[in-house]
């Protein structure tokens, strides 16, 4: 273990809004392309995590991100979505995918 | 020596790869048995380990999560314990719940949940055995997080006005469950009888819990 | 290629949201040797061996590209991922595979079958 930090500091909390960032990087990338950009609201924070996206390099993957369920609302997120305007879909996400919002 | 059938008690590393009936051994069968068989020859794991491990994954079928809803159905702390630790709520009946978190979507009047994983397939596999294909399948994949009615109206589930569907991406290590609703009329019933009504589609969150007959 | 899959392209697996058809209720029970694809994975990942990691097995199954969700089922894109990540890791060399996977083909190529 390397001295510092082994776990990014948790900067969202439930109910915070968030932005998901539109980046499009190459490799095991584990924000989904459907919600890059978009903007929801941290339903529960899920704690740290070693980053999937170095672990599948077989990095450590630390220091280890906190985790986030964000919920988005449908009508966000797709256009013309053809259900009901209080339905949602909720994604994890790793906090260096996000931005406040 | 019939190659149709799992002699589990024989040591053939072959056994159970047969030619296609319409075609020979495909190069990825092929590569699956020359892959095991290099690694037993490296001493990585022995032809007991992958008889075992698949015979586990073959129990794993969906008798645990039918038996854990039951329960949550039948007694409100069990319910409670399965909101907010599954994980120890499967270890009470004995179930190994696997190294990752799985965490239990409950469906209500209001809320009517639906998982998938659109990056890969993530299934909650040491509960409900290994998922059904069209789990996997790329439309599922695909049109479940965009059009969750629409895929919920193929499977014949009829939800009632105003319930908010909400579909549940399971993009990290979480794995998840739906605990469906109790259906009416099921009073008295016991855990094994409520058990027979909660389906693997109804855990995925495709369908409500069976009707009673 | 649209501008969006210019400017913003997903990976073939990244599919969320995409149109397709009605989905098929398909079971497809599967068969031993896939069972058996599914049990290599389960060993190499357990911490006893630390063989295989399950972001690695993603990422490898990623990069069979696109073609392999037309040319591929299921467990061929997992057989291959796992297969290539113990190359990548030397567990097993190219050299080795092509002389076993030569054996078995002859092995069973002339074995009755059921």
């Amino acid at each position: 273990m390397i001295a510092g930090v082994a776990s990014a500091a948790a900067l969202f909390a439930p109910g915070d809004r968030v932005a998901v960032r539109n980046a499009w990087p190459p490799g095991h990338v584990r924000a989904p392309a459907y919600i890059r950009g978009h903007v929801g609201a941290v339903v529960r924070v899920c704690g740290p995590h070693p980053n999937p996206e170095e672990l599948a390099y077989r990095r450590s993957g630390l220091p280890a991100q906190p985790l986030y369920r964000v919920r988005f609302r449908q009508i966000d997120v797709w256009p013309h979505y053809a259900g009901d305007p209080a339905d949602t879909l909720e994604v994890e996400i790793y906090q260096h995918w996000l931005e406040p919002a | 020596m019939s190659h149709g059938h799992e002699h589990r008690h024989h040591d053939h590393p072959h056994e159970g790869v047969i030619a296609a009936p319409d075609g020979p051994l495909t190069h990825y069968q092929v590569m699956e048995v020359a892959l095991r068989e290099l690694l037993i020859e490296k001493g990585v794991f022995t032809p007991e380990d992958v008889r075992r491990e698949v015979e586990a994954m073959e129990g794993r079928d969906a008798g645990r999560g039918p038996r854990m809803v039951a329960r949550a159905w039948l007694d409100p702390a069990d319910k409670q314990r399965l909101l907010t630790n599954a994980n120890e709520a499967a270890a009470e009946l004995g179930f190994e719940a696997g190294p990752f978190r799985i965490l239990v979507m409950e469906n209500t009047p209001a809320v009517h949940n639906l998982i998938v994983c659109t990056l890969c397939s993530c299934y909650p596999r040491m509960l409900l055995g290994l998922p059904p294909a069209w789990y996997k399948s790329l439309s599922y994949r695909s049109r479940a997080i965009r059009e969750p009615r629409a895929v919920l109206a193929e499977f014949g589930a009829v939800l009632p006005d105003g319930v908010e569907v909400r579909v549940h991406d399971s993009t990290a290590d979480m794995r998840y469950m739906v605990l469906p609703m109790r259906p009416a009329g099921t009073d008295g019933w016991s855990e094994e009888a409520l058990a027979e009504l909660i389906t693997r589609d109804s855990l995925i969150g495709v369908a409500p819990a069976a009707e009673p007959a | 290629m649209t501008d969006e899959e210019r400017t913003h392209p997903a990976g073939a697996h990244d599919v969320g949201g995409r149109s397709g058809p009605p989905v098929v209720k398909d079971e497809h029970e599967p068969v031993l040797w896939e069972r058996r694809v599914d049990a290599m994975m389960m060993l190499l990942t357990h911490p006893s061996r630390k063989l295989l990691i399950l972001d690695e097995l993603r990422r490898n199954v990623e990069a069979l590209g696109p073609g392999a969700y037309e040319r591929m089922d299921y467990y061929e894109r997992w057989i291959a991922a796992i297969t290539n990540a113990m190359l990548e890791r030397g567990v097993v060399t190219s050299d080795e595979l092509g002389r076993k996977m030569a054996d078995v083909q002859a092995r069973l190529a002339s074995e009755p079958t059921a």
